[in-house]
């Protein structure tokens, strides 16, 4: 990771709170860690090593196991992402109709690779496995609105309208 | 809850229901009797939801309340009807009028023209529908309904997934009450063998036996779970099941956990499945709130509890032994069988675990028994299988047909075929497991066994259509990236394998193949298959090993000539301008997503190939045919 991509933690009593209350809450569960990490992800936003260390101290497990848990999985995130999350379904139904150039495209928009943010926060980009709305396909999100049937040239448009 | 209140509320629901399901006359006279004149079922699926069905769900509400009608008409947001392309879904009993792609405006007129005045709006309808003379058939005539054969999906576009007296009135819960109160454990086993069952999630393993080992393991505490973690690109049917009909799915574990004595269930489901653990969350609570789940289950004195498990996005949790891992909270890697989960499975303890769709056939394999559903299918693979139809195909949907019905059936009559005049080339089954069948094998009969015969497999049960324009070693490199990306790094031959693999293919598309790279992959596949930790490593190189059987060619074109006949492979073929026929009308410079296009109006432009990405806009675009593909 280069130095300019290190964003400092952030975090407010109010989410130490939060995920203190989490960490009571799966302490004594079997099985409680990877609920504790969504949970703490849904707090944060994503999982800095700030907060992996605060659920490896609550809940008794070293840190290594949790940074193991938190980089195995590809749900969670150890870098922030975009005030508008951008996925483009990479699943075999889109990606027969053409969803890597729908991905190319994008990026050619915002300058930046996909699993990464735009320096001012803006936007992340991620590919995704599948979202499942196959008849659509080549299908991607912007937030929670699914753009379906999507050629190329839609796509800086769709972006645009979300800086407006 | 005793059967005598099971009883009242499915005769309480029955006739609503069944409306649904009988259609013209005496549908007709059955919704007299419902109360409603009419029903409006609205498709409330991922699919159709993508596409803003909740839109039209709101727009259909706030008119209906407008006209003061709405205690006539009963408005119904059900699971996914299966034709995902043609969403949002409405559809009108008791004629059963399918209208498709509706809008709020649309659904404006439907109230008024349809609801209100009963003059059907055949321009809305969904076309196959309409005769040429203006007649209409209903949706369960078309092509697409009429040879599938519904079981695992026989609620899923007709109840509510989120009222349990829906379920309950098409006979839920009736095969747990019959279980509980007139069936020994070894019965259960024994009519869920007799049926022929087969594992759903892919490796068809007999299901009756998996239940008999987990029911004969030594140990007071074990655990019933399902595996929801559909990681499988392409494949929805798992999904589709959970969001529209979720109470099979329950009814089919508390019936598993009397036969395996267990008193505690898991559902292992995808976090990228929102809807999905929506529903399925609501329906735990409805089921514990009647009484059907938890403590004294239908005063049977069995007790039993399901929790739900939300996966965090990694394809090797799909294999059995890594789900129970990460159940367990930890990376979700494989561990070597035996011991299998019979025996020693979730916290060390015997577990059944079981895929979604195994579990939707259960509870009717019950009620109707062994023999009913063992009529049904091929001789070594019985009942139906539910297919994600998906890639080129005009009908992309769900669709669940007996075992043994023909890949040409599936594509050509239900599919619908290959949209835009495009020719056949292959369809993909099995996900990254899976292979290529190609046209010449459109015939095979599919089952378990012929798949695997051709070098494929079952696998979940996508099944992905390409056309000509695909090109098939772009398409293994595209499964090769996957497996690759997915690996857990457990073992060596897969971690390594996956990444050896796609190098070669990665040099292949770029144009630097070289003859003998097709025995390196052989070779390294050979490795992989044999000894590989689990099925994920294992089944790794079969998409290259069935496209490299069935069209080397392909491969050879690459290699040889260092050509991409289906022109995808982008180092291999660049965009230019033909100056003479360029007007400069700018058309393709505005167009290009990447900019990658220069020149001044009225003059010849010119494509910047290193910018270009090669998605044919400019091609589709130019009105003076000058741009050409080499």
């Amino acid at each position: 990771m280069t130095e300019k991509n290190v964003i400092p933690f952030q975090g407010t009593p109010e989410q130490e709170a939060q995920l203190k209350e989490v960490i009571a809450r799966y302490h004594d569960q079997p099985g409680g860690l990877m609920p504790a990490l969504q949970e703490a992800q849904g707090i944060y936003g994503y999982l800095p090593v700030e907060v992996q260390r605060m659920i490896a101290d609550g809940m008794n497990v070293s840190l290594s196991e949790v940074f193991g848990v938190a980089t195995f999985y590809s749900q969670f995130s150890l870098t922030p992402k975009g005030k508008h999350r951008i996925s483009v379904c990479l699943g075999t139904a889109c990606y027969v109709k053409g969803s890597d150039k729908i991905l190319e495209a994008v990026e050619a928009k915002l300058g930046i690779k996909s699993g990464e943010c735009t320096p001012d926060g803006m936007f992340s980009i991620d590919s995704c496995r599948c979202v499942g709305a196959c008849g659509l396909a080549p299908v991607m999100l912007v937030d929670d609105d699914v753009y379906g049937k999507l050629k190329p040239e839609q796509v800086a448009g769709i972006i645009d309208s979300y800086t407006e | 809850m005793t059967i005598e209140e099971l009883n009242k509320i499915k005769a309480a629901k029955a006739d609503i229901v069944k409306v649904r399901t009988i259609i013209a006359e005496e549908g007709e006279k059955l919704s007299k009797v419902t109360g409603y004149r009419k029903q409006v079922l609205v498709c409330g699926g991922t699919g159709c939801q993508s596409s803003h069905s909740m839109e039209v769900l709101e727009a259909l509400n706030a008119e209906l309340a407008a006209k003061g009608i709405a205690d006539e008409i009963l408005v119904v947001r059900t699971g996914c009807f299966g034709l995902c392309s043609l969403g949002p879904i409405v559809i009108v009993y008791p004629e059963g009028t399918f209208y498709a792609q509706a809008t709020p405006e649309g659904i404006k007129r439907i109230v008024d023209e349809h609801l209100i005045e009963g003059k059907i709006c055949t321009d809305l309808l969904y076309q196959e529908t309409v005769h040429d003379d203006g007649s209409i058939i209903s949706l369960s005539e078309t092509n697409f309904y009429k040879k599938q054969m519904r079981i695992a999906l026989r609620n899923c576009g007709v109840i509510d997934p989120e009222d349990i007296e829906e379920y309950i009135a098409t006979d839920g819960y009736q095969a747990l009450y019959k279980v509980l109160t007139s069936m020994t454990p070894d019965e259960v086993c024994q009519v869920v063998l007799d049926s022929g069952l087969r594992g759903r999630g892919g490796a068809g393993f007999p299901t009756g036996r998996k239940w008999m080992f987990t029911k004969d393991a030594p140990g007071e505490v074990k655990y019933v779970a399902c595996n929801a973690d559909e990681g499988d690109p392409g494949a929805f049917m798992d999904r589709s099941i959970l969001e529209g009909d979720p109470h099979a799915v329950i009814e089919a574990m508390i019936i598993a956990s009397y036969a395996v004595g267990s008193h505690q269930g898991y559902v292992y489901v995808r976090a990228e499945y929102p809807v999905a653990v929506h529903r399925l969350r609501i329906a735990l609570d409805q089921a514990r709130k009647y009484g059907l789940l938890g403590k004294n289950i239908l005063g049977s004195g069995h007790d039993f509890d399901i929790e739900i498990r939300l996966g965090a996005g990694a394809f090797v949790c799909g294999e059995e032994t890594a789900l129970l891992t990460s159940i367990e909270g930890h990376r979700g890697e494989p561990r070597p069988r035996p011991p299998f989960p019979a025996v020693k499975g979730l916290f060390g303890k015997p577990t059944l675990l079981n895929n979604v769709e195994t579990y939707a056939n259960i509870a009717q394999i019950i009620r109707n028994g062994a023999e009913w559903y063992s009529a049904i299918g091929t001789e070594k693979s019985k009942g139906t299988k539910v297919f994600a139809l998906g890639g080129k195909i005009t009908n992309v949907g769900l669709v669940e047909v007996p075992m043994g019905t023909t890949l040409r059936e599936i594509i050509e009559e239900i599919g619908g075929g290959i949209p835009d005049g495009k020719a056949f080339k292959a369809a993909q089954t099995g996900g990254p497991s899976g292979g290529c069948i190609p046209a010449e094998h459109i015939d095979t009969p599919i089952d378990y066994e012929s798949l695997s015969a051709l070098g494929s497999m079952m696998g979940s049960g996508g099944l992905i259509v390409m056309d000509e324009d695909n090109c098939m070693v772009d398409v293994s490199k595209f499964y090769l990236n996957f497996t690759a990306d997915e690996s857990c790094g457990k073992c060596t031959p897969c971690r390594v394998g996956t990444r050896k693999l796609l190098q070669l293919l990665e040099k292949i598309t770029e144009g630097k193949g070289e003859p003998e790279d097709l025995k390196k992959i052989r070779d390294l596949a050979t490795h992989m298959k044999s000894s590989s930790l689990c099925a994920l490593g294992q089944s790794a190189p079969n998409p290259v090993l069935s496209t490299l059987q069935y069209f080397g060619d392909e491969y050879l074109a690459h290699i040889n000539e260092k050509k991409c006949p289906s022109g995808v492979c982008k180092s291999l073929l660049h965009y230019e301008i033909i100056a003479d026929k360029c007007k400069g009308c700018t058309l393709c410079a505005r167009k290009c997503p990447v900019s990658a296009i220069t020149g001044t109006v009225k003059e010849a432009h010119v494509i910047d190939t290193d910018k270009c990405i090669k998605c044919g806009v400019c091609i589709g675009n130019c009105k003076f045919g000058a741009i050409v593909r080499k």
